[in-house]
């Protein structure tokens, strides 16, 4: 079994009109074992940036840690609140830093940058970027990820047929995924609000 | 505890995990995964200057995880270097920039990195001497050539190359050849896909033609789409968080005694 499979995980980001949508199973595993259905993947850095980490559990929680140190010592020099590239930057910096003896994390990152324009990213576990502009994908249900929402996306949605469309992409996913399910935490980020919701899915 | 409070590290890699990921890995757990453009980069000198080109695609594994990404990277005005191997390692390579780059680039790629950061590169710029064209394989030897291909894709396009090349080509036929050796990696090698990405390189001017080339359109898109009605998703629970708008300090007049 790869390190990647221990835990479980499945994480996506999507970008709509104006706004993004980033969401995660609940499921936290050890191997074959469900330890906890309410695992959150997703964190958020500041009001529009938002980290998703799959992998192993332990090393998503501490790059989160070290993410926000990094971002809170960042706010204190510049008094003002990152924009995503230049977090996407460090994030890949700070993966990179251990080539040889890598963290288990597939970032995903997905931001409201300058003008609102939403930013999306992700970086395999050494810290190589892949902007896109339509989806990203990590974890262990990726391969069914990149299917569903290969057909799934469209362009310029607006934020609620991007929760739904989101949504029902990741439950797809996940259902052809031993390792992740159990619900899923969507988010959903405009310049005015954040929606956070959790969905039901299959238990199983 | 000086060691274990992080403050914010001057740079240089960290071994600190490589310990954990040994006796993972004796535990029988598999290593990830890295991203790697399988890749097709080339490059050419013609009559006025050098013609570098790349696929777009990047795999992890078998799988694409990206059909549309920058593999010819800026490193000044008139040098622009294309990059096969490990994603990260091309990219990190890239960012670490010197004015006297490809001496540079032997040095470390063999004393420091020793092939362990897999990263073959094309490098061709323009400058006072003319054009330049130089490739450097991952364990740091480089070569000076006329023409070049590197990565998965390298006999294909190469074989390009060998049958077309001439001296003294022109720029659109500079251009014509890199796009057809490049096209040849696109359709026969499986770690080469997607478009043509051509950066032209002459004395004084330098032009990035991204995605010069999409010899593989998107056509299986469904007209009609999906369209989920709203509330087609079971809800739990919803938390709506409005964002307040950051408040900004202007300068005022300074208070009157």
């Amino acid at each position: 079994m790869s390190i990647f499979e221990y835990n479980g995980s499945a994480v996506v980001a999507m970008v709509g009109k104006n706004c993004f949508a980033i969401a995660c199973d609940r499921r936290l595993g050890v191997q074959l074992q469900t330890v906890a259905t309410d695992f959150r993947r997703v964190f958020k850095v500041h009001d529009k940036l938002y980290i998703g980490l799959s992998g192993l559990a332990t090393d998503a929680q501490t790059l989160y840690q070290k993410v926000v140190f990094r971002h809170k010592l960042y706010q204190l020099r510049e008094e003002r609140d990152m924009k995503p590239q230049t977090f996407a930057s460090l994030v890949s910096t700070l993966l990179y830093e251990k080539r040889f003896g890598p963290y288990f994390c597939q970032p995903v990152i997905a931001g409201l940058g300058d003008d609102d324009e939403p930013f999306i990213c992700t970086t395999d576990c050494l810290g190589a970027k892949e902007l896109a502009k339509d989806f990203v994908v990590s974890g262990t249900a990726s391969e069914s990820l990149y299917g569903a929402c290969e057909s799934m996306y469209k362009p310029n949605m607006e934020p609620e047929e991007l929760f739904e469309t989101i949504s029902q992409a990741l439950q797809a996913s996940v259902d052809r995924d031993c390792l992740s399910g159990w619900g899923g935490y969507v988010l959903v980020v405009t310049p005015t609000e954040v929606r956070e919701r959790v969905i039901k899915g299959r238990m199983d | 505890m000086a060691g274990a409070m992080d403050l914010p590290p001057k740079g240089g890699f960290s071994y600190d995990y490589c310990r954990r990921n040994a006796m993972l890995a004796d535990k029988g757990l598999k290593m990830p995964g890295f991203l790697k453009t399988g890749t097709t980069i080339v490059g050419l000198v013609f009559q006025d200057g050098v013609v570098l080109g790349a696929d777009t695609r990047a795999t992890e594994g078998p799988i694409v995880a990206d059909k549309n990404c920058e593999k010819i990277h800026f490193m000044a005005p008139n040098i622009y270097c294309c990059g096969a191997g490990t994603a990260a390692d091309t990219e990190a390579i890239w960012s670490a920039r010197s004015f006297n780059f490809t001496v540079m680039q032997l040095v470390v790629n063999h004393e420091f990195y020793q092939g362990h950061v897999s990263a073959a590169l094309v490098l061709g710029g323009v400058d006072v001497t003319g054009p330049h064209l130089h490739t450097v394989y991952p364990h740091g030897s480089t070569d000076t050539l006329p023409f070049a291909t590197m990565g998965s894709g390298s006999l294909a396009a190469m074989s390009v190359f060998e049958s077309q090349y001439k001296e003294g080509l022109t720029r659109e036929e500079g251009i014509q050849l890199v796009a057809d050796a490049i096209r040849a990696g696109i359709f026969n090698d499986l770690g080469s896909g997607s478009n043509v990405d051509v950066c032209v390189i002459t004395k004084g001017k330098t032009e990035y033609l991204r995605n010069h080339q999409l010899p593989n359109p998107r056509t299986y898109v469904s007209s009609k789409g999906y369209s989920f009605t709203k509330g087609q998703t079971e809800v739990l629970y919803t938390k709506i968080t409005q964002l307040k708008p950051k408040v900004e300090v202007t300068e005022g007049d300074a208070m009157e005694e």
